[in-house]
């Protein structure tokens, strides 16, 4: 069965070029200004979009995504309210490929079952839930498989040759892989380092690998890229809608628009990614 | 929920997926899952290794002063008149409570593994002092994290572990107490992953942590069984501990799970009451989901938003339990009951006056629900009460509540 995903990096690879994944929280600042920053990130470039289920404890966030993720909460946005968003988007837009990305308790407290028939109604193509190792397979990847929507798993610099088949095993759609041992919004790590393991992936898999995590500029994206089948920028989006809150979360600019601004740049980035590589 | 068949044993868990019936497991994310497999190694190694035990044994009588003492509370049993109370004193420990227990084991495996720094999330300052003191006495840096309302309370605590040596980081986010510790010391350790060990202090966290910490607490029980057995001939008819994340209390129960004529009886912090969201009682008001790498009955939303809760007692002021008490909960063995705020500093000054003994605000929990129920009780039964640590860090927060100066 082939997913969104699925046609969306066969087409970008008959291209030549990096996928561009784009993370927003959902309903950060509030759910119509999130509504309008992801549906411009389409035409900004954003080739899949990561959209944020908003958690009170985000043990692997830095303080960019958990002050969005407060931020969103605040304003009201629950895992309910983040599918109602990704069903709005999909009523203008049956191309991008939306991955919800997250911690497990909202989704459990939900209901597994629930949860995936209305993420499948929503619309939505993947899952990346990122306190739910291989060994917890049998509580949500397994039903989200059998459910047709790709569970997307993280490898990370301490996934050794020995343990890689068994994070690979479930995974479908693309493998996320983090450029380094931290939390989100950390400095990016050594990209020789990062293009090495792309590669060390890439001989245990057939699937695209996305390279996320510290990912900041379109330089970097431009880097990551020429090894990477994908980029995912998440922190620096989160802060482009930052800055133009004010103290008491007044907006003192568009933040659809300085988000815009902000992807139509890394867009760029990715789609000169390869061409730089083969000077 | 739905009552788990009953076992023959409450003592053979968890399995092999480190499950506790629903409870427990290893929801954590992939950068510390290896690091994880690899302590469970070790500790399935080190737990059968003469040499470990031995060295562990040794600490524990010569530096800990273990055993601590099965103290028949004399004048506590006189004022309230029914059945007799012991207490299980732990306060009397190194470093003032039973922490020490579990960081003496926990400094050992860090010590076989081959770690080169310590990481520690503390709520009362209990765990933080713990650590900080085997951090110092084998000679590893330690950076403890503690919340900034916690770090306000227990302000002599934060003192005693910079005296040690380590670095206490106040962590803002949320209320500013144990849980926000946790994820800040989460945090720590999954950016410094190869050469940091973190040092959980409670029954809880992913595999292996709630079985080795109720392990290296369940000297406890052993202890208070075989004291009882030599001072009173028999077994208590109750055992009651205070539940926080819930170490001291297993530490106690476990030796007693499969003697199905001693009851056994957890206290949560009750904090203002149940009714609203002033309280820390996840098994009495909360249910089961996923925070911390494990699942167990938490206090949280519609929405699967974890709440902060609230308790005098820093210790326990968390919002999830071990998942072994979640498990020994639906299965019936224990009963966890809420004792309220004005109930612990009742608990705390009768103590103190009749029997010349602070106890901290975490055991004076313990000892609000034995005033409870040893009154019903016949004058020739036994009532063990866990004496978790002492009471000197709380004198500020008792003295605010009571409205005096210090």
């Amino acid at each position: 069965m082939t997913t969104r995903i699925d046609r969306r990096m066969a087409k970008l690879k008959a291209e030549g070029r990096p996928a561009l994944v784009t993370y927003i929280m959902g309903g950060d600042p509030d759910y119509d200004t999130s509504l309008s920053i992801m549906k411009g990130l389409p035409a900004s470039g954003s080739d899949i979009i990561e959209l944020g289920m908003p958690f009170s404890d985000p043990m692997a966030d830095g303080p960019a995504i958990q002050a969005a993720g407060l931020r969103a909460l605040k304003g009201g946005q629950t895992l309910a309210r983040t599918l109602k968003m990704a069903s709005e988007f999909r009523a203008g837009d049956d191309e991008t490929p939306i991955v919800l990305m997250g911690y497990y308790n909202p989704i459990y407290i939900y209901g597994v079952d629930r949860f995936l028939a209305d993420a499948k109604a929503s619309g939505i193509d993947g899952l990346i839930v990122v306190d739910l190792p291989p060994e917890m397979d049998e509580e949500l990847c397994i039903p989200a498989l059998k459910a047709g929507v790709n569970f997307i798993r993280l490898a990370t610099p301490t996934t050794d040759d020995k343990r890689l088949p068994k994070v690979l095993e479930n995974t479908s759609g693309f493998v996320y892989y983090v450029s380094m041992t931290g939390i989100t919004g950390s400095a990016l790590a050594d990209t020789a380092k990062v293009s090495a393991a792309v590669t060390r992936i890439k001989g245990h898999t057939a699937l695209p690998v996305c390279v996320g995590f510290g990912v900041k500029t379109a330089e970097q994206a431009r880097v990551i890229g020429a090894s990477a089948d994908g980029v995912v920028v998440g922190t620096a989006i989160v802060n482009a809608i930052a800055n133009v809150l004010g103290p008491k979360g007044e907006k003192t600019a568009d933040p659809a628009e300085a988000v815009a601004t902000l992807v139509s740049g890394l867009a760029q980035g990715v789609r000169t990614a390869r061409l730089a590589a083969a000077e | 929920m739905n009552k788990p068949a009953m076992p023959n044993s409450f003592r053979t868990g968890p399995d092999e997926q480190g499950m506790f019936g629903i409870f427990g497991g290893r929801f954590v994310a992939e950068t510390l899952m290896p690091l994880i497999l690899d302590l469970e190694e070790q500790w399935n190694k080190a737990k059968n290794d003469p040499e470990f035990k031995a060295e562990l044994q040794n600490l524990s009588t010569h530096y800990a002063g273990r055993p601590s003492k099965l103290y028949f509370a004399e004048g506590l049993t006189k004022h309230l008149g029914g059945a007799k109370v012991y207490f299980k004193r732990e306060d009397l420990n190194h470093t003032g409570s039973h922490k020490i227990n579990n960081c003496l084991g926990q400094i050992l495996l860090a010590k076989r593994m081959g770690k080169k720094r310590i990481i520690a999330e503390t709520g009362a300052g209990q765990h933080g002092v713990a650590s900080a003191t085997v951090a110092a006495r084998f000679g590893y840096p330690c950076v403890v994290y503690m919340g900034a309302t916690d770090v306000a309370r227990q302000s002599p605590n934060v003192f005693r572990m910079r005296l040690l040596g380590a670095e206490v980081r106040p962590v803002t986010a949320g209320h500013g107490t144990l849980k926000d510790a946790m994820n800040e010391a989460l945090r720590d350790w999954v950016t410094n992953v190869e050469d940091t060990y973190y040092l959980i202090g409670t029954a809880a966290g992913p595999h292996p942590y709630p079985e080795l910490v109720r392990d290296f607490q369940s000297v406890i029980g052993s202890e208070a069984r075989a004291q009882i057995l030599e001072q009173e001939g028999r077994l208590p008819d109750v055992i009651i501990a205070a539940v926080g994340g819930g170490s001291n209390a297993i530490g106690l129960f476990h030796p007693f799970l499969d003697d199905k004529d001693v009851r056994i009886i957890g206290i949560e912090a009750g904090g203002r009451g149940l009714d609203g969201v002033e309280h820390c009682a996840s098994m009495n008001a909360g249910k089961p989901g996923v925070l911390h790498g494990n699942r167990t009955y938490l206090l949280q939303n519609s929405d699967g938003q974890i709440l902060d809760g609230h308790s005098i007692s820093a210790g326990l002021d968390y919002p999830g339990v071990g998942p072994e008490h979640s498990w020994l909960r639906d299965s019936g063995r224990v009963q966890y009951e809420p004792i309220l705020d004005d109930e612990a500093l009742e608990a705390f000054q009768l103590t103190t006056r009749v029997e010349g003994i602070i106890p901290a605000l975490e055991s004076a929990h313990a000892i609000a629900h034995t005033m409870k129920i040893v009154p019903t009780m016949d004058k020739d039964q036994i009532v063990i009460v866990n004496l978790s640590g002492r009471g000197d860090k709380d004198v500020h927060t008792v003295a605010n509540m009571l409205g005096m100066e210090i």
